[in-house]
């Protein structure tokens, strides 16, 4: 009796992720066959990371305690500078984006304005905003012009391709409704397609203003000006206190940012 | 939706003169802004140069055709470096963010002191571009691929964490409670009730910031922290422009094909 009762399991697993064993095991296999293979040909000189473990130690003693005196005068320049640039490279971004989204949503329009709309999206997605300043400070020259080039059309990139997704996920009733009042195009827009999409677009704004300031602090780093430039000129004059200080100031702008963001997002929703 | 009554009659508008005008009040303040920080901008360019920019723009897109295909063998190593740095470096995310995310994410944390340092932790490494990482790492640990690696895991661990700590807080309650009427530990009502549902998430992350980390190790070689960044950088350097479009060439196959490896790979999870 005993025996029969045991037949049918009496301990329980839990499911795996994923429920096809061969690839499963395949698929742990082959990670760890790639790890091997990458950790072999990563060619790093342990030696040199080991002497740099003091080195390390004494680098990062310098970065403490942050000063803030700002001897040179350059920081809050460059703070501000970074603000302004990130700013006025969203508006303008933004400004540019709204017609390519419009031109990059299906079901607004016509095939080849889609495929063109959706390729300059692709184009500005592809390339990280630092290779986009390298090419801006080549064509413009050093300075701030450059880093709001590059950073533009970031957000052309950004903003652009989540306008054009909401706008193909949009009720299309309230579209039909506008038109059938014999609105124009402009008005179709304006009241059918606007009002659906603006609450978020306006959270995405806030997020993609972070965003820019955020890389407005590397674009410096080859020259497209900013709190980025002041960073980088720290860092070669070995003033590590006053780097940790822009560090730590970025930070808290972010935070600020983000905080922000957060709750205008939350009104206006 | 306000009727407003003309001589002519009752007209439709849209929103009433109060909140037009607060409307209008915001737009000025947006403009008045803008306008400033254009000022402020325009003041440090020269113009001389953004007058130039089409002629030099076209200079360099006629040097820069045809890409010097035969570059290529060149460019393998460092495209697999960078794979390597992606890889290697998402790795190290999702090691260290896994316990951020649990002490962050308000059900599971121990204390909320705890919970704050973890948030301040995913806050830092959030606001530092892996660009400055990598500075930072190369200067400490000499240039090369494992400063990028390191670079790209620190940077990538506040980007996980947030994603995986919003997921613990989202999961379903009483799939927790139910282990714990069992008589589970603190330890077992997390592996078996919590880890189980955000499973998913986590490996959707991991692929989700591997992608990104794809496109973010690429630049990494100009601080001179490996991958292709390096010959990028040396190739910009010397001003030998079929080698850069030839990179840039490779930076995009590489960046459209794990695009669509990962897309693929979360539509099999998800």
């Amino acid at each position: 009796m005993s025996e029969t009762l045991n037949t049918f399991p009496d301990t329980w697993k839990k499911p795996p992720l994923i429920r096809n064993p061969t690839l499963r095991w395949g698929l742990i296999v082959g990670f760890a066959i790639y790890l091997a293979i990458a950790l072999g040909t990563m060619d790093v000189n342990w030696q040199r990371a080991w002497e740099g473990i003091p080195r390390g130690q004494r680098f990062i003693l310098a970065f403490f305690p942050p000063d803030f005196s700002d001897s040179r005068n350059v920081v809050w320049d460059g703070i501000l500078e970074s603000v302004w640039m990130a700013i006025i490279a969203t508006v303008a971004g933004i400004a540019l984006s709204v017609p390519i989204g419009l031109g990059a949503a299906s079901n607004l329009a016509p095939k080849w304005v889609y495929f063109f709309c959706r390729s300059i999206v692709a184009g500005s997605r592809t390339f990280p905003e630092i290779i986009l300043a390298i090419f801006a400070v080549k064509l413009f020259g050093f300075g701030p012009f450059a880093g709001f080039v590059a950073l533009s059309i970031g957000t052309i990139g950004f903003f652009a391709k989540l306008l054009a997704e909401d706008i193909e996920n949009m009720s299309a009733s309230q579209a039909e409704a506008i038109k059938a009042t014999g609105a124009s195009w402009f008005q179709w827009i304006n009241y059918a397609i606007q009002p659906q999409v603006m609450p978020r677009m306006i959270g995405l704004s806030v997020y993609r203003l972070d965003i820019n300031f955020r890389e407005s602090a590397v674009v410096g780093i080859v020259g497209g000006g900013g709190i980025g430039a002041t960073l980088n000129t720290a860092f070669d004059r070995y003033e590590f206190d006053t780097a940790a200080a822009i560090l730590l100031i970025i930070i808290g702008i972010v935070m600020v940012l983000e905080y922000i963001s957060g709750y205008l997002r939350k009104w206006v929703q | 939706m306000p009727l407003i009554e003309t001589s002519d009659g009752p007209m439709w508008k849209r929103r009433t003169p109060q909140k037009r005008l607060a409307i209008f009040m915001g737009w000025l303040f947006g403009f008045v802004i803008v306008f400033y920080a254009w000022r402020l901008i325009s003041e440090k360019t020269i113009w001389f140069f953004v007058q130039d920019a089409p002629k030099q723009a076209f200079d360099i897109a006629t040097r820069m055709v045809p890409p010097k295909f035969s570059y290529m063998e060149r460019l393998w190593v460092p495209v697999w470096d960078t794979l390597n740095i992606a890889t290697l470096g998402t790795v190290i995310a999702l090691a260290i963010a896994i316990p951020v995310a649990f002490a962050a994410a308000r059900n599971t944390t121990p204390h909320p002191i705890v919970r704050a340092i973890a948030i301040f932790i995913i806050v830092a490494s959030r606001s530092v571009n892996s660009l400055i990482w990598a500075l930072i790492l190369v200067l400490i640990l000499g240039p090369g691929v494992l400063a990028g690696t390191i670079a790209i895991g620190l940077r990538s661990v506040g980007f996980c964490a947030k994603l995986l700590y919003e997921g613990i807080e989202e999961i379903d309650h009483s799939q927790v409670e139910a282990i714990e009427a069992t008589g589970a530990s603190r330890m077992q009502q997390m592996l078996y009730g919590i880890v189980p549902q955000v499973l998913p998430t986590f490996a959707g992350v991991g692929v989700f910031r591997w992608d990104i980390n794809i496109r973010e190790s690429t630049i990494l070689g100009l601080v001179g922290a490996g991958g292709i960044g390096i010959e990028l950088s040396g190739s910009i350097n010397t001003l030998a422009w079929t080698q850069v479009s030839m990179i840039l060439l490779v930076i995009l196959l590489t960046v459209i094909v794990s695009e669509w490896v990962s897309a693929k790979v979360r539509g099999a999870i998800i």
